[in-house]
């Protein structure tokens, strides 16, 4: 989560700058400590505090100018300072290359929905928490506001920014390296501020090509007994808050589940996504992540067993 | 009727036993409840104010303590989510509101009068009025907490996170009608110190001479009259938008929850220079006395004091740099919050200069108020870092802020408190803090706090967000979380100590007579502790070092301290010019009174009816307040205030 | 050593005009409340400007009460204003029918513009235009019903006979607060009743 590693042309600016305030801050705090232990050392009194009165009052020398020459230099510094800031903010205000790619991003209670849009409407998917992007190329990231405010966050490839109902925010990122760069809601959101983790998937462009590409197709098709039993489950249980492609579960409010194997965690990066982790969240949600809008449904074993087969098929 | 005003020539005297005698009869507040509830005293009303903020101090503490324990490790269960958010909003809201500013104003009210050489402040009711409003709502705010509904939302509350769709509790009813209850007491406090400074200073004290603890609180009070409506407005919206669904933070109703945000932080940042300023005032005026040497730069370091809360209202919008704002706008407040820093760097300068060339005796307090530059630079450079809009993208509403204020709160507020409380203890009790015990006390605490701390930059570095009841174990963050939680308890030991010791000093501490220090200021040259009449006559001044005239012998004219205007026809002090401190008039002050007490009952009785919608309770309360307040204001004949008065 | 000769000038004692500290203290609770309707005016003109499409309602609020309205509101300050002058040359029945005419001229204002409220097509809940204009308006009718108290107060003092000449502090104070709330109208008059005109 330290963007100080950051990765990608809209990090690296703000990478130097951090690290070129930091050096200034800290060399200010050790003049200052050296000046402050330096004047306490050279004219300390010899006098105990109860005979305080026996040391002199007076005015001793010419201090003044240490005042002036102190604020004289900072002034400078903080000026370099602002320029500095004022420059990277022109460098990273936009992308050096028009985006090709839109992402849509929104910021649920607590969770990423994550849309790509495309001017051919049957190119448009939904996912959630797991952004894929291809390296080498700035991508625009489109951030709605649903529900309360929230902020998005990818240390290593962008700074923060809130998404906030009733209005869009618009930011870029761009990832010079293949790799997964964690990210983390920052805008205090409610119970569950602390898992609403989003992970940007960064591949090179072909592969996410075949990403996209599988992610357009609808769900796989059921073909054993308790497959069918599951998909039955789902629709029936799931499928007014989730969305499976091509079957009758249809909600739009919670994570879209037709490519759920396809990602690497589950309830906003709360959990790995395995077969127990999957089933342990099916049957009771609100023990791992207290709060979440999803109900605990009192699953039987069987059940729960069902979903999670039906729901290992999706990839 | 004859129309005659009442003039008079003050008579001049020393004082003597005699007046002393007169005196101490006038202005004494009977011992027993009945004084207790009645007295316009600002010597009690001050001690009140400190000790009610060190109460709301170790709860907001042990808060902290609870989630530092919780974030101790990663994963922890200790507490539930809801739980968890309710402690630290409380805890913010009880540090930030309910200690940081209400033990600067208990300084302030018992010292100002004796820095100023006036009697008493310039409206005693109005002074022990906003003591019992400071208390009640207090109270308030923490029956909520009390009965599991405390504020959920950080203190600074955003919407539409705050509003009823998303937080249907009566949580948010407390805090909201809380902070504007709290509000009532903070602006009657800021006005009562601007009439004070502005017309009470003993003749001679003319604007240049103003000790600087004078200029910091002025400053603050300045900004609170202007900026404490708006926050009491943001939560009157939201009130009425949870209450009687008015639209003001209603997205789906045209609502502009960004609004929120503007008016907290036009509030919310020349706050927290309110809340530092004072403080910072303390430590130039303490400081110099322990380096036995006038402050250096009196004038730059006035004049920043005022620079910092002029710039300070140009700055809020840098706790709003990622909610999407043009370049421009960006670039401007980027700029403000940048140059904000050189008033800060001059006070710095100023105090090192003055241990530079000074001759430090080194004592507890001195040790609180060096201490407090190097915390005070820390906070400072942790700032003007997250000031650079592109940084703070990446630091804001991480653990990297969260030292920051702290640094800034702690350092700047709690340092500077603590050194106050060695520093003036001997003028409050008459008895001088342990000076062995004292220096546990600060070494624990700078240790505890700088271990607690320090290591949090990097926590925030490392991309923890701030407001996460819990965390998730290969982040990097484990050991540091641990280091700060095992400080924290450090530091929560030392100032166990600070607490140990004015218990066990209070009884059986080394009497200290009336300078125990030989320090400069007015305070000084009456008994420890002072008498209710503060000065048995008004001194007269003639330099901005009183006590220090002989030493310095920087001119041959002296202030008069023991002998000067008598005023002894009742409860009276001098009024003097605003900027040169001639004298204009004698003030005729209020005999105690039950009015603020009673008043502030009335108005308990308003909020208590608003919260629970006992519409019956508010309108009896709506109306006990106007009835209380007109008998208040009733012209009295004793205040010259009637025509009658002429023939007296 | 030099000390100080004390000058002994004759000094008036207590309460005068705006020698004493309440005419100060009056100074901090406008200056206070002035920033409160900074803040509520800062609210509508950032909605104004903030609001997508068109903000004003279909129907404004309307002149025909509030033009007559507000210039009740300045005559009952006038009659303030004219009342402390009677009072400073010791003619303290002018002071009481000042004060008189204007406690009757407030309450006029108050009702009309009640009047003028439940013409409104919008109400408190209906949009967020209409949460402004009686969130703003409200501000300052409580201002008004608590300038009304204060007239009362003085109106009965006066008639007491408490105040004359110099004794007059709190005719000058409530006076002045008075004055600041219908100064605070003319704000309120201009953003809510004008601008719709402006455009």
């Amino acid at each position: 989560m330290s963007y100080l590693s950051g990765a990608g042309v809209k990090a690296d600016p703000v990478v130097a700058l951090t690290w070129g305030v930091l050096v200034i801050s800290i060399a200010v705090v050790i003049i200052v400590s050296i000046l402050l232990l330096a004047g306490i050392q050279r004219g300390r009194s010899r006098v105990a505090a109860v005979d305080i009165e026996l040391q002199q009052v007076e005015r001793r020398g010419n201090a003044l100018a240490l005042v002036y020459w102190g604020t004289a230099i900072s002034t400078v510094v903080l000026f370099g300072a602002l320029v500095w800031t004022v420059a990277v903010l022109a460098a990273i205000n936009a992308p050096h290359a028009k985006p090709m790619l839109t992402i849509e991003v929104t910021g649920l209670q607590w969770w990423w929905k994550v849309r790509y849009l495309s001017d051919d409407p049957s190119r448009t998917i939904t996912t959630a928490n797991e952004i894929h992007i291809p390296t080498g190329q700035p991508v625009r990231v489109r951030l709605i506001g649903a529900d309360v405010i929230h902020s998005f966050w990818i240390p290593a490839l962008t700074g923060k920014t809130d998404t906030i109902p009733g209005q869009t925010n618009v930011t870029w990122l761009e990832a010079q390296r293949p790799g997964v760069y964690r990210g983390q809601c920052t805008e205090y959101c409610g119970e569950q501020h602390a898992h609403m983790a989003a992970f940007v998937v960064a591949d090179t462009p072909d592969v996410f090509q075949t990403w996209w590409n599988d992610q357009l197709r609808p769900a796989a098709q059921p073909t054993t007994a308790q497959e069918v039993q599951g998909q039955v489950e789902v629709q029936f249980r799931c499928g007014a808050c989730h969305m499976v492609r091509g079957t009758d579960a249809g909600g739009s409010v919670a994570p879209d589940l037709t490519h759920l194997m396809s990602r690497k965690t589950i309830a906003a990066g709360t959990l790995d996504n395995t077969i127990a982790n999957l089933a342990g969240w099916i049957a009771n949600p609100q023990a791992i992540k207290p709060g979440t809008r999803m109900p605990v449904l009192n699953l039987s074993g069987q059940e729960v067993s069902d979903i999670t087969t039906y729901l290992q098929l999706l990839k | 009727m004859t129309i005659l005003d009442i003039e008079r020539r003050p008579e001049v005297a020393a004082a003597s036993e005699a007046s002393r005698r007169r005196l101490d009869e006038i202005w004494k507040t009977p011992p027993g409840i009945a004084g207790f509830l009645s007295t316009v005293d600002h010597k009690q009303i001050g001690i009140r104010y400190i000790i009610t903020a060190f109460a709301f101090l170790i709860l907001g503490g042990i808060e902290a303590l609870i989630m530092r324990v919780q974030l101790g490790r990663p994963e922890q269960q200790l507490l539930t989510p809801e739980q968890y958010d309710q402690l630290f909003s409380t805890h913010g809201m009880t540090m930030i509101f309910l200690y940081a500013l209400p033990v600067l104003s208990g300084f302030s009210n018992y010292l100002w009068p004796l820095l100023l050489g006036a009697r008493d402040m310039a409206f005693p009711r109005l002074n022990a009025f906003s003591y019992w409003i400071y208390v009640a709502a207090g109270i308030f705010m923490y029956a909520g907490f009390a009965i599991g509904a405390g504020p959920n939302d950080g203190w600074f509350n955003y919407v539409p996170y705050a509003s009823r769709q998303f937080n249907p509790g009566m949580n948010m009813d407390f805090y909201a009608l809380g902070m504007i209850f709290l509000g009532i007491s903070t602006s009657a406090g800021a006005a009562n110190f601007i009439v004070t400074v502005f017309r009470t200073r003993a003749p001679g004290m003319s604007i240049n001479r103003l000790p600087i603890m004078i200029w910091g609180t002025l400053t603050a009070s300045a900004a609170n009259l202007l900026v404490v409506p708006a926050v009491s407005l943001a939560f009157f919206l939201l009130w009425m938008d949870r209450q009687f669904g008015t639209h003001f933070f209603d997205v789906s109703q045209g609502g502009q929850p960004l609004l929120w945000q503007h008016l907290f932080w036009i509030f919310g940042h020349p706050w927290v220079y309110a809340i530092v300023l004072p403080a910072m005032g303390m430590v130039s005026d303490g400081l110099p006395v322990f380096c036995r040497r006038p402050l250096v730069g009196y004038t730059p370091v006035a004049l920043s004091t005022v620079a910092t809360m002029v710039l300070g209202f140009g700055v809020w919008v840098h706790h709003m740099f990622a909610t999407g704002m043009p370049n421009l706008a960006l670039s401007f407040f980027s700029g403000a919050s940048i140059v904000i820093a050189v008033p800060s760097a001059v006070a710095v300068f100023a105090w090192l200069a003055t241990i530079w060339s000074g001759r430090p005796v080194v004592t507890t307090a001195f040790l609180f108020f060096a201490s407090m530059i190097v915390l005070f630079v820390i906070g400072g450079v942790s700032g003007f870092m997250t000031g650079s809009v592109p940084v703070d993208w990446q630091l804001t509403d991480t653990y990297f802020v969260v030292a920051h204020l702290h640094y800034v709160l702690i350092g700047i507020n709690l340092f500077p408190v603590a050194g106050a409380i060695y520093y003036w203890f001997p003028k409050f009790t008459g008895r001088m803090l342990d000076e062995e015990l004292g220096r546990w006390n600060f070494w624990t605490m700078f240790i505890g706090f700088n271990i607690a701390f320090l290591p949090m930059h990097l926590t925030g570095l490392w991309g923890m967000p701030r407001r996460v009841y819990t965390y998730p174990d290969g982040m990097g963050w484990d050991w540091l979380n641990l280091i700060t939680s095992v400080g924290s308890f450090l530091f929560a030991f030392g100032i166990l100590l600070l607490l140990i010791n004015v218990v066990k000093s209070r009884r059986d501490g080394r009497l200290a007579g009336p300078n125990p220090w030989d320090a400069s200021t007015l305070e000084w040259s009456v008994p420890s502790p002072p008498p209710p009449y503060n000065f048995a006559v008004i001194p007269h001044i003639v330099s901005r070092h009183p006590l220090w005239e002989q030493q310095l012998q920087e001119s041959d004219a002296r202030s008069s301290l023991d002998t000067g205007y008598l005023l002894d026809h009742g409860r009276e002090t001098i009024a003097t010019t605003s900027l040169d401190s001639d004298i204009d008039l004698i003030l005729k002050m209020p005999e105690d009174s039950y009015a603020p007490f009673l008043l502030t009952v009335a108005v308990s009785a308003l909020f208590v009816g608003l919260l629970l919608h006992w519409w019956w309770l508010a309108a009896v309360g709506g109306f006990a307040t106007v009835g209380a307040i007109m008998i208040w204001l009733w012209p009295e004949r004793d205040l010259g205030q009637t025509a009658d008065a002429g023939h007296g | 050593m030099v000390e100080v000769a004390l000058g002994r000038p004759r000094v008036p004692v207590g309460s005068i005009r705006r020698r004493g500290v309440g005419w100060w203290g009056v100074m901090m609770l406008i200056t206070t409340e002035a920033s409160l309707f900074v803040y509520l005016l800062f609210s509508f003109y950032y909605f104004a400007l903030q609001t997508p499409g068109e903000f004003l309602p279909r129907h404004p609020p309307s002149l025909s009460l509030s033009l007559p309205n507000t210039a009740i509101l300045l005559l009952s300050s006038f009659a303030v204003w004219w009342g402390d002058v009677g009072v400073r040359r010791g003619r303290q029945r002018q002071l009481v029918v000042g004060l008189a005419i204007a406690l009757l001229l407030g309450i006029a204002f108050v009702t009309i513009q009640l009047f003028e409220w439940r013409q409104q097509s919008f109400t408190l809940r209906s949009s967020e235009y209409g949460s402004l204009f009686f969130t703003i308006t409200g501000f300052h009718m409580a201002h008004v019903v608590a300038g009304l108290l204060i007239l009362v107060s003085l109106l009965v003092w006066s008639a007491l006979g408490y105040f004359a000449g110099r004794r007059s502090a709190p005719i000058l104070i409530g006076g002045v607060y008075w004055h600041f709330v219908d100064a605070v109208w003319l704000v309120v008059f201009f953003t809510f009743y004008l601008t719709p005109y402006l455009r």
